[in-house]
């Protein structure tokens, strides 16, 4: 009973990364209908943004498990968010609006992209590096005698809570993040309104971009960091994106929760491999069934 | 305020528009009339700026617009009421209208938040579905949103493709009105493309027939011979 509880526990957490990073590719493609190829360097990028916090600022003041150590992770998760975007904003101004209704051209230039990042990271160090998480955050919650929560994963929970809010209050309550919702449900109206739909682009693409660094962030407190540590979680990013119905929040997020859980359950019950074939086999099943993913926008007219 | 000379427009290699001249001067109701596909859809949407065109020239305001993007047209006083209304569905209605304020300037806004009030004044039915998604209000109420969503910046050309396609008479008729008292008030040109020729009859000041991507034959309401309009219309 406890080991089920703990698998469906870690199938939360690793359900809330696999969230954080697919509310990026699930806005880019509901909004420009780009397949972002190099979505999983964006993680990578925002879990090395981590790293090099630690590595240059923490270690040479304090030592890693230093006085302040706590407050610089944190400042470093911003950090992820903030260079992670802007490296999102370069990317978007510079190739993608320029290959804009060639998706194909897109996917690939994208997958160009992602390994010359992936070489720049190898390039600078091609072994996994070790980032050490704060000391607040070492150890378990027990929940009951027999099921202890580590803090890691519970903090990756609230984080991807607190991420999901502000995307939502950001979606919902701003006139930027109504511009969003407008040109994804008609992009030519939003346009002949007034909108500079380019520029939208531009920012919903930083804005996913910079929720990858936050879930490469919290990656380094799962395990070790390398230039391959994008393209691990991509491919699920991707199931989620399509499980959950394109350009819809409460889809999404439905669908990372269920893709983590089902994985993480499975993995346990089966062996590694065989738990992801058949979460790859349910998908299917799924879609055969409803094309259109958990949760279908549908329109009267 | 709106001269198009010599317009012309493809869809790949097709042409759909062959030197279409026409003229819409403020304060007058222009409507444009044809058969299904002879490419006034397209007119419209070369003016607002979603179709490039390939050749010709449209001028605004003594400005020449052939090149800019639809957003700067708007925000040059441009609105458009496209075919199927082009409300967004999962928006309130009331964030539907808010959309329409995005053309303004920041010294604009708060004249259009006013202006929102006084639409709802003139289709009360807005007010009352104001939280309403805006995909699940009626043909006629969608239509109604799309028209108050662009009057409430008080454009100075407005563009409608037409409104009463769909829509049930009552609503028919405030939109008539509407238009009538939007072309008297004499600070708005307004060009309609409409198939039904007893209400383009009763709101328009000049027509234009269409036929092919070409404008085959033109004048004031009172001269140009009902008889041989409707030979244009008949299918």
């Amino acid at each position: 009973m406890e080991s089920l509880a703990l698998q469906i526990f870690n199938g939360l957490s690793t359900g809330s990364i696999l969230l954080l990073a697919a509310l990026g590719l699930a806005f880019s493609f509901g909004l420009m209908k780009v397949i972002n190829m190099a979505h999983g360097e964006f993680i990578m990028i925002g879990a090395y943004v981590t790293y090099f916090f630690q590595a240059f600022l923490a270690v040479p003041l304090r030592g890693a498990q230093g006085p302040k150590e706590g407050l610089v992770f944190l400042l470093s998760i911003g950090a992820a968010f903030l260079i992670t975007g802007l490296v999102g904003f370069l990317l978007e101004m510079t190739l993608i609006r320029r290959l804009y209704g060639r998706p194909l051209d897109t996917l690939l230039a994208t997958w160009g992209v992602g390994l010359i990042l992936q070489q720049l990271a190898r390039s600078y160090d091609s072994r996994n590096l070790p980032v050490t998480s704060p000391k607040w955050l070492v150890g378990a919650w027990m929940a009951t005698p027999d099921l202890a929560l580590p803090y890691k994963r519970l903090f990756i929970i609230a984080l991807a809570v607190i991420c999901v809010v502000l995307i939502y209050l950001f979606l919902y309550r701003t006139r930027n993040g109504r511009r969003i919702r407008a040109a994804m449900q008609g992009r030519e109206m939003a346009s002949c309104l007034g909108v500079a739909t380019r520029r939208v682009d531009a920012l919903t693409f930083a804005l996913g971009a910079g929720l990858a660094g936050v879930a490469g962030s919290a990656l380094t407190l799962i395990g070790q960091i390398g230039p391959q540590l994008g393209t691990t979680y991509i491919v699920d990013a991707f199931m989620v994106v399509v499980l959950g119905g394109v350009g819809s929040l409460p889809g999404t997020i439905l669908a990372s929760v269920l893709i983590g859980v089902f994985n993480s359950f499975l993995e346990m019950s089966t062996t590694a491999t065989l738990g992801k074939v058949l979460v790859f086999v349910l998908i299917i099943a799924f879609l055969q069934w409803k094309p259109q993913g958990l949760v279908a926008l549908r329109t009267r007219s | 305020m709106l001269v198009i000379d010599k317009l012309q427009v493809y869809y790949g290699e097709s042409r759909i528009l062959n030197e279409v001249d026409i003229q819409v001067p403020p304060g007058q109701v222009v409507c444009l009339m044809g058969r299904n596909g002879v490419g006034k859809t397209t007119l419209l949407k070369a003016i607002m700026g979603v179709l490039r065109s390939r050749g010709g020239s449209i001028t605004y305001d003594n400005q020449n617009i052939t090149r800019a993007p639809a957003h700067k047209r708007a925000r040059a006083g441009i609105g458009y009421v496209p075919q199927g209304r082009g409300i967004f569905p999962y928006l309130t209605v009331k964030e539907n209208m808010l959309m329409g304020l995005e053309a303004l300037t920041a010294r604009e806004l708060k004249a259009g938040y006013d202006a929102i009030e006084e639409i709802y004044t003139t289709f009360p039915v807005l007010k009352a579905m104001e939280k309403r998604a805006a995909g699940t209000l009626s043909g006629g109420q969608q239509q109604q949103l799309a028209l108050g969503r662009v009057l409430i910046r008080r454009p100075r050309l407005l563009l409608l493709d037409e409104p009463t396609e769909g829509i049930q008479p009552n609503i028919v008729e405030e939109i008539e009105a509407l238009i009538i008292s939007l072309g008297k008030r004499g600070d708005m040109a307004i060009l309609l493309v409409e198939q039904f020729l007893d209400f383009a009859m009763n709101v328009a000041d000049y027509c234009y027939v269409m036929e092919k991507g070409h404008i085959v034959a033109e004048g004031k309401r009172e001269v140009l011979p009902e008889g041989r309009i409707r030979e244009y219309l008949a299918v």
